[in-house]
């Protein structure tokens, strides 16, 4: 990296930049060696970064309406759909946003498992995005709770009821959370608080992601470490600004679909139905992006046991980068992986549906092996895999399988040890 | 350096930590406990209920403290089911006869000891309640006898304040 060498051109620029080196900052980031076969499924980062501060924005607006009190939050929702200008757009936008929002992370991680991101030496990164994943669903779980409909009142006790399967301490832990003893406007109010808080943590948390991605810089389909700058990379601005660009237009489409010709079809008719505590509504359910969890919680018979499962289910990720022994990185080079990454996503898959599902019959032993094959996957299969498969030849550059043969490698790694 | 000056560095290097932990703690404790149940929450403590109109097989819900409290008046049959129930075959063993004083009228916390849902009355395979949310089926008495719940629906603290009056906490 070449940002020491950095000196602003103008006479004002140096002035400032020697007392705050902002202008350094901007110069190490468009100049940001970037690997030059980097496809659009890395253009998810510059996606959630645009939901993140969607939902900052939105939902800076539409605290501006909302009442944190049991009595009138409904109503100041509905206030907020039929009187407020644009309320039922601002509303919608940020409603959906947290789908889309979920959308996006769920490829980004999907993406890191493929391509083995994960790996050494971008543990850091893997674990921070891990912890941003974990307040995401907090944000977007108290969010939920915040318009006081039946889904939000009874998700919310479900949900907290899941402290109560501590041992000794749970219940004393959950009328702590509650305020009461019961889910009720104490709860709402810290909610709300709550809710405001976190995206400011994950904005927080997001740029030491980006810190730490920074510093070995980004994996690549190939997987292999690059030298940089070398003819492997390409500056950030302008090359993957507007790769990441054009992505993300693609990807508002999609959102504006959502939010203007179904913006309910992501959630529950029964959240417009005002919060009531004598009647659960017959089939509860959390939003999409929480039902694979949801399922493995369902599919252990034991209070105690399915909240451990599905925590775990959660935190197993954390410790991913050990769990997988394998040196290689990327899945185009492992091919009994590439299979069980695939089996992997259909299990997630799956999870999600059954979760949707009632928790009975055969759902539920659908539930059961897939639980079991999700655990099989990180705690076995991998750790196995890395000893036992045979992997395929890794070019030693990205350039190499594109200019092709033997012939061309020698003169790759010549030039290359020339620009270093 | 000497041995002795060493050791007086030591003990207030420890005195000095200590005491800053139990300041933090101090200072800590109020901003956790302020999440606690307030007074007035607590003020809502007891509620009184009129059961006249309940007749044999039938339910009534109340709310107290934010929860509903079921006052089902039993039938003949479901005490008797309630009643023969061998203790072995139960998740959570409580006689009937504890749970119900007066086998007539069954008062108890209408929230499911899984996650909280509110049961359905006359449901599930042992006549009882079931909970729509996990699949939890409670019998007469409001035991659990199949599902994730670990424990029977709770009995709360009430009495008779007359022959029509439940007072409940």
């Amino acid at each position: 990296m070449s940002d020491h060498d950095y000196r602003p051109k103008s006479k004002v620029g140096q002035w400032f930049n020697d007392r705050l080196p902002l202008l350094t900052l901007a110069n190490h980031l468009t100049d940001y060696p970037t690997p030059k076969n980097l496809n659009y499924w890395w253009t998810f980062g510059g996606i959630l970064t645009f939901c993140l501060i969607t939902q900052i924005v939105t939902g800076l607006t539409l605290a501006m309406h909302y009442i944190a009190h049991a009595d009138m939050a409904f109503e100041s929702v509905e206030h907020i759909m039929r009187d407020v200008n644009y309320g039922w757009l601002i509303r919608y936008i940020h409603a959906n946003g947290a789908s889309m929002f979920f959308l996006a992370v769920y490829i980004h991680i999907f993406r890191s498992l493929f391509y083995g991101s994960y790996k050494a030496p971008r543990e850091i990164i893997w674990i921070i995005g891990i912890i941003i994943y974990l307040l995401m669903m907090a944000a977007a779980f108290m969010g939920y709770v915040l318009p006081w409909g039946q889904m939000s009142f009874w998700g919310a006790t479900v949900i907290t009821n899941l402290f109560s399967a501590i041992p000794l301490v749970g219940e004393g832990i959950v009328t702590w959370l509650w305020g009461g003893y019961s889910v009720d406007n104490p709860t709402l109010t810290r909610f709300f608080t709550l809710h405001y808080l976190i995206p400011f943590l994950i904005l927080g948390l997001v740029v030491l992601h980006i810190w730490a991605l920074h510093v070995p810089g980004n994996n690549n389909p190939v997987g292999i470490d690059v030298k940089k700058p070398s003819k492997d990379t390409v500056p950030f601005h302008p090359y993957i600004v507007i790769k990441d660009g054009f992505a993300l237009l693609m990807f508002m489409i999609v959102f504006a679909f959502f939010v203007f010709y179904a913006p309910n079809i992501l959630g529950h008719a029964d959240n417009y139905i005002e919060a009531n505590p004598m009647v659960t509504p017959a089939h509860i359910v959390p939003e999409w992006y929480l039902l694979p969890f949801y399922a493995i919680l369902r599919s252990v018979p034991d209070k105690l046991l399915g909240v451990v499962a599905m925590l775990s289910a959660i935190l197993i990720l954390a410790v991913l980068p050990w769990l997988d022994t394998s040196k290689i990185r990327s899945a185009v080079f492992r091919p009994l992986y590439k299979q069980f990454y695939w089996i992997l996503v259909a299990d997630v898959l799956i999870l999600g549906y059954v979760g949707a599902m009632p928790a009975e019959g055969l759902y539920l032993l659908i539930a059961r092996v897939a639980t079991a094959y999700y655990f099989l996957h990180f705690l076995v299969i991998l750790p196995v895999l890395g000893f036992k498969e045979k992997t395929l030849p890794v070019p030693l550059s990205i350039t190499e399988p594109v200019l092709g043969g033997p012939l061309n490698l020698a003169a790759a790694r010549n030039k290359e040890s020339k620009i270093e | 350096m000497s041995e002795k000056k060493t050791k007086r560095r030591d003990f207030l290097f420890t005195a000095t930590t200590a005491v800053g932990a139990v300041g933090a703690a101090a200072v800590v404790w109020p901003m956790i406990d302020q999440m606690n149940p307030d007074a007035s929450v607590k003020a809502l403590a007891s509620t009184e209920v009129d059961v006249s109109s309940l007749t044999p097989g039938n339910t009534l819900t109340v709310l107290w403290r934010g929860k509903p409290v079921f006052i089902r008046r039993r039938t003949q049959k479901e005490i008797d089911e309630a009643r023969n129930v061998k203790m072995e075959d139960l998740i959570h063993p409580e006689k009937d006869e504890d749970r119900a004083k007066n086998p007539e009228w069954l008062v108890m916390l209408g929230v499911c000891t899984h996650l909280g849902c509110v049961p359905l009355n006359d449901k599930g395979d042992y006549n009882g309640w079931f909970c729509p949310c996990h699949g939890s089926h409670y019998d007469t008495s409001g035991r659990i006898r199949k599902g994730p719940a670990p424990w029977n629906m709770e009995v709360p603290k009430y009495e008779f304040v007359d022959a029509n009056t439940i007072k409940i906490g």
